[in-house]
C-alpha cells in the first residue's frame, strides 16, 4: 500500500537530521499557525499563492532562493567543520555516511534552489519592466513555472527527515548511483525533485525567449534593449537548449533504475561515460545560465551608479551572445582525466581558454563605464567591483584548468572546489544581491538600510576570501574533493582558515537579515515616492514603486538605449497620457494545485507507491486540461477606470 | 494588448518597423503564441536529439542478444509511416478548415488524423509486444533500452497528441471556432508535424540503417 515507506524511513538513530527538521518542522507550523490566527489565507491566497503577475512571482522566486540559500549554507559550515576536526586520530562528528549526503545536498540545492531561483527571480521581476510591456507572453505557465520549482525544493528537504538524501554527489555520476550501488531512495529524491523542478526551468526558458522577442514597447529594437535583457534571453536560450538534455540523461538513469534498463550500468552493454558527457552538455551551459543575467545586473548597477552610460554596449552585446555559443564548446573540460584522447583534449582546452576573450571585453567595458564617472558606492554598487576583482581570479584559475595538463594534476582537487565557488559566490550570489539591493526598492516602495547592507557586502567578500582562497592552496597540496576525514595533520590550519571564512560570511547573512528587519521597521522614512531612487536610466525606474500590476498605463514609447535617461533629459513631461482599454491576466491557481499534484506524484514515485503516483499524474493532468479550457484569461480594465486608478496613485 | 504610446502619439506602426520584431510594439497574441510554441517543440526537439545520440552510442551494445538486424520488420514499420505521414496530410486539410471555419470539415479531417495516428500506435505496440514476447525486452541489452526508449518516448509523445486531439475537438464542439481556440489548433497540428519529423529520423536511424 504505502510502498518502501515505512517508519524506517524517519533516521531516528541519527540526531542531527532529525533535529533540524524539527527545528524546520517547528518554523513551518509557527508560520502556518500566525497566518491562521491573523486571518492571512484570502490575502496571501488572492494576492500570491495564485498571482500571475510577473513581479509577485519574481518576488517569490527569490524569497524561496534565500531561504534554500539558509539551508545550503548550513550544509556547507557543517563540512566546514567536519573538514576542521576530523583530522588524524579524530573522526569529527559526521559519519561518513552522513557526510555524503550533505555534500551531495549542498550542491544540488546551490545549483538548483538557490542560484536557479535568485536568478530567475531577477529576470521575472526586471524583464517585462525594462522592456516596457505589461507582463510575460505566458502569464499562468510563469506561475506554473515558479510551484514546480518549489515541488523540486519541497522534495529535496523531505530527503532530510524522510528517508535519506543521494550519496553520489550533485552529479549523480553512474555506476554509483545505479540501483546496484544506491539501492535506497536518496537518488530517487535527487532525480525527482531536479526533473519536476526542471520542467518548471524550461517553461520559464520558452516562456522569456518568447517574451523578450515578441512583447516590447514600441521602438524598443533589439539594440535598444537594457543589457539584463540581452543577458536574460541569452540566457534562456541556453535553458531551452540545454534542460531538455539533463531531462533525457535523468529519464535514461530513472528507466535504469526503475525497469531495470541498461543506459548506463556496468554489465548488459551500458556506457557509463555517455552519462558523463549527456550530464555536462548541459551543465556547462547551466553554468552560463547562472553566470549571463549577474553580467546583466553587474551592466545595470555600474552604469546606474557611475552616472554614465554602459561603455561599448554593443561589444557587450555581441560578448554575451558569443559566450552563449562557446557554452556549448566546451563541456568536456570537466572530464580531461576520462581519457579522450590529447587531441580531444587540446580541442576542449582551447575552446575553454576562448570563452575568457568575451568575459575580458566585458570586464574592460564594465572598467571603462566606470572610468571618468561620478561614482556612487551604494550597496549594489560595492557588490559589483568586488565582483570584478573576485571574478577575475577566479577566470584566471578557470584558465589554468582548462590546459589539460594542469587539470591531470588538480583534477577533483580542493584547487577546483576553490575555483568555482571563485566564480558562482563571486559572480552569481554576488550579482543576485547587487539586484536584490538595487531592484527592491522599485520592488516594495522603500530602500534598504545602506549601513547593514554595506556590512553584509564586506562580511561576503572577505568571508569569500578567507574561506577559499586556502582551499587553493590545499588543493596544490594535493588534498582531493569530498574527504570526511583529512589524512594529513599539515592541511589543519588552513581548514581552520576556511573554517573562519564560513563564519564570515554567516555573519554576512547575518546581516542581511537585519538589513531586511531595520528595513522594514523603518520603511516610513526611506519611502521611494519619485519611483527611481537611483537616478536609473531604463524603463523599470519610470513607473511607481512598486509599480501598479499592468505595470504602465501606456506603454512607453522608446527612441534610445537608456530610454529612461533620454526621457528625462529631454525633460519630456509626463502630461496626463490618453488613455485606452487595457487586458490585464486573471488569477489562476493552475500553478499552484499542479505543483501540489506533482509533489504527491513525485514523492509517490521515490516511494514507489504505484497508485498514489497514478492519482497525482491524473489531477495533474486534470488541472491543466481544466486550465486549457477556459476563453476568458484576461480582465480587461476600461480607459476611464485605468485614469481614475492612475490619478488615485 | 493594447498599443498606446506615452505622449498620445498614434498608434499606427511606422515603416519598417514591423510588430514584434523591431520597434513596432507587441506582437499579437497569435504569433505570441505559435511563437512560444515553436520554442517549446525546438526544446522538444533537443530532448530528442539526446535520446537519438544515446541510440547512436549504444546501438552496438547488444550484449550478446538480438540486434536490429534480426528484430526489425520493415514492412510493418514501412505501413506504420505511411500512416503518421498521412495523418499530417489530414491534420493539414484539418488545419485549413478550421481556419476557414467549417467545423464539419474540420472535424472529418480531424477524425481521420485520430484514426491514422490510433493506427500508427497500434502497430508500435504491436511491434514492442512481439518483441518482448520473443525476450528482446528494453531491459536485455544497452542497445534495447535506447531503441525502446526512443521510439517509446515518440509513441507516448504521439498517444498525448491523440489525447490533445479528442480534448480541442471537445472544445470545437463546446465554444465553436473563437480566435483563442484556433490559437490552441494551430499548436496542435505545429506539435502534430513536430512528431513527423522525429519520426523521418527514428525511421532512418533507427530502421533503415539498422534493418539487414
Amino acid at each position: 500500500m504505502l510502498g518502501r515507506l515505512s517508519w524506517a524511513a524517519i533516521p531516528f538513530n541519527e540526531p542531527l537530521p532529525l533535529l533540524s527538521g524539527a527545528v524546520v518542522g517547528i518554523v513551518i507550523l509557527a508560520a502556518l499557525a500566525t497566518v491562521t490566527i491573523k486571518g492571512w489565507w484570502p490575502y496571501l491566497w488572492r494576492e500570491w499563492l495564485t498571482s500571475v503577475d510577473h513581479k509577485r512571482i519574481g518576488i517569490m522566486y527569490v524569497v524561496l532562493g534565500l531561504v534554500m540559500l539558509l539551508r545550503g549554507f548550513s550544509d556547507a559550515i557543517m563540512m566546514r567543520t567536519q573538514q576542521a576536526l576530523a583530522i588524524g586520530s579524530a573522526q569529527g562528528y559526521l559519519p561518513p555516511e552522513h557526510y555524503d549526503q550533505v555534500f551531495s545536498a549542498h550542491g544540488t540545492i546551490m545549483i538548483f534552489f538557490v542560484a536557479m531561483p535568485l536568478v530567475i527571480g531577477l529576470m521575472n521581476f526586471a524583464v517585462p519592466l525594462q522592456l516596457g510591456v505589461r507582463d510575460v507572453a505566458f502569464p499562468v505557465l510563469n506561475s506554473v513555472s515558479f510551484w514546480l520549482t518549489a515541488t523540486g525544493a519541497l522534495l529535496i528537504n523531505a530527503s532530510l527527515v524522510i528517508g535519506n538524501f543521494a550519496r553520489t554527489g550533485w552529479m549523480g555520476y553512474p555506476p554509483l548511483s545505479e540501483l546496484a550501488f544506491s539501492p535506497d531512495v536518496g537518488v530517487d529524491y535527487y532525480l525527482w525533485s531536479l526533473q519536476i523542478s526542471g520542467i518548471g526551468t524550461l517553461l520559464t526558458g520558452v516562456n522569456f525567449v518568447t517574451t523578450i522577442l515578441k512583447l516590447r514597447a514600441p521602438g524598443m529594437t533589439y539594440f535598444r534593449m537594457p543589457v539584463f535583457c540581452w543577458t536574460a534571453l541569452a540566457a534562456s536560450l541556453l535553458i531551452v537548449a540545454a534542460f531538455p538534455v539533463l531531462t533525457a540523461t535523468f529519464v535514461m538513469l530513472l528507466l535504469d533504475r526503475y525497469l531495470g534498463m541498461h543506459f548506463f550500468t556496468n554489465d548488459a552493454g551500458g556506457n557509463q561515460m555517455m552519462y558523463v558527457n549527456l550530464f555536462w552538455a548541459w551543465g556547462h551551459p547551466e553554468v552560463y545560465i547562472l553566470i549571463l543575467p549577474a553580467f546583466g545586473v553587474f551592466s545595470e548597477v555600474v552604469a546606474t551608479f557611475s552616472g554614465k552610460g554602459l561603455f561599448s554596449y554593443r561589444s557587450m552585446v555581441w560578448a554575451t551572445l558569443g559566450i552563449c555559443i562557446l557554452s556549448f564548446m566546451v563541456w568536456l573540460h570537466h572530464f580531461f582525466t576520462m581519457g579522450a584522447g590529447a587531441d580531444v583534449n587540446a580541442f576542449f582546452g582551447i575552446m575553454s581558454s576562448i570563452i575568457a576573450v568575451p568575459t575580458g571585453v566585458k570586464v574592460f567595458n564594465w572598467l571603462f563605464t566606470m572610468f571618468r564617472g561620478r561614482i556612487v558606492f551604494r550597496t549594489p554598487m560595492l557588490f559589483a567591483v568586488g565582483f570584478i576583482v573576485t571574478f577575475v581570479i577566479g577566470g584566471l584559475t578557470g584558465v589554468l584548468l582548462a590546459v589539460p595538463p594542469v587539470d591531470f594534476v588538480v583534477h577533483n582537487s580542493a584547487f577546483l572546489v576553490a575555483h568555482f565557488h571563485n566564480v558562482i559566490i563571486g559572480g552569481v550570489v554576488f550579482g543576485a544581491l547587487a539586484g536584490i539591493n538595487y531592484w527592491f526598492p522599485k520592488a516594495f516602495g522603500f530602500t534598504l538600510d545602506e549601513r547593514l547592507g554595506k556590512a553584509s557586502f564586506w562580511c561576503w567578500l572577505i568571508g569569500f576570501y578567507l574561506a577559499f582562497m586556502p582551499l587553493y592552496q590545499l588543493g596544490l597540496m594535493g588534498m582531493t574533493r569530498r574527504l570526511q576525514h583529512i589524512p594529513d595533520p599539515s592541511w589543519q590550519p588552513l581548514l581552520l582558515v576556511a573554517e573562519a571564512g564560513a563564519i564570515v560570511i554567516f555573519c554576512g547573512i547575518l546581516c542581511q537579515i537585519a538589513q531586511l528587519y531595520v528595513s522594514i521597521r523603518t520603511r516610513e522614512r526611506r519611502l521611494d515616492l519619485s519611483g527611481d531612487p537611483w537616478d536609473g536610466r531604463t524603463l523599470e525606474w519610470s513607473t511607481s514603486s512598486p509599480p501598479p500590476a499592468y505595470n504602465f498605463a501606456v506603454l512607453p514609447r522608446v527612441e534610445t538605449i537608456d530610454a529612461f535617461w533620454h526621457m528625462k533629459r529631454i525633460g519630456r513631461a509626463p502630461a496626463e497620457p490618453a488613455y485606452e482599454a487595457i487586458e490585464v491576466p486573471r488569477n489562476s491557481p493552475a500553478g499552484f494545485v499542479t505543483a501540489f499534484f506533482a509533489t504527491v506524484m513525485g514523492f509517490s514515485l521515490i516511494w514507489q507507491i504505484w497508485w498514489l503516483a497514478i492519482l497525482g499524474l491524473l489531477a495533474a493532468a486534470a488541472v491543466v486540461l481544466t486550465a486549457g479550457w477556459s476563453i476568458e484569461r484576461e480582465h480587461e480594465i476600461s480607459a476611464a477606470e485605468l485614469a481614475q486608478m492612475e490619478r488615485a496613485r | 494588448m493594447t498599443i498606446a504610446t506615452i505622449d498620445g502619439a498614434p498608434t499606427a506602426v511606422p515603416a519598417g518597423l514591423a510588430r514584434g520584431r523591431g520597434g513596432g510594439g507587441p506582437a499579437s497574441k497569435r504569433v505570441v503564441v505559435a511563437y512560444g510554441f515553436w520554442i517549446f517543440i525546438l526544446s522538444d526537439m533537443v530532448m530528442f536529439s539526446a535520446l537519438f545520440a544515446a541510440y547512436a552510442v549504444l546501438r552496438g551494445n547488444t550484449a550478446g542478444g538480438p540486434t536490429g538486424a534480426e528484430l526489425f520488420d520493415l514492412r510493418n514499420v514501412f505501413i506504420e509511416t505511411m500512416c503518421l505521414l498521412l495523418s499530417s496530410y489530414t491534420c493539414g486539410l484539418s488545419a485549413l478548415s478550421a481556419e476557414r471555419r467549417h467545423p464539419g470539415r474540420f472535424f472529418i479531417f480531424a477524425v481521420l488524423t485520430f484514426v491514422l495516428g490510433a493506427a500508427f500506435l497500434l502497430i508500435e505496440v504491436s511491434e514492442f509486444a512481439r518483441m518482448v514476447a520473443k525476450g528482446a525486452g528494453p531491459s536485455r541489452s544497452g542497445f534495447l533500452s535506447a531503441f525502446f526508449t526512443l521510439v517509446g518516448t515518440h509513441g507516448v509523445h504521439v498517444a498525448s497528441g491523440l489525447i490533445a486531439l479528442v480534448y480541442l475537438a471537445a472544445q470545437v464542439i463546446a465554444k465553436g471556432l473563437p480566435a483563442v481556440v484556433l490559437r490552441r489548433l494551430l499548436c496542435w497540428s505545429l506539435f502534430w508535424h513536430a512528431l513527423d519529423i522525429v519520426w523521418v529520423g527514428v525511421f532512418t536511424l533507427v530502421y533503415l540503417m539498422g534493418a539487414p
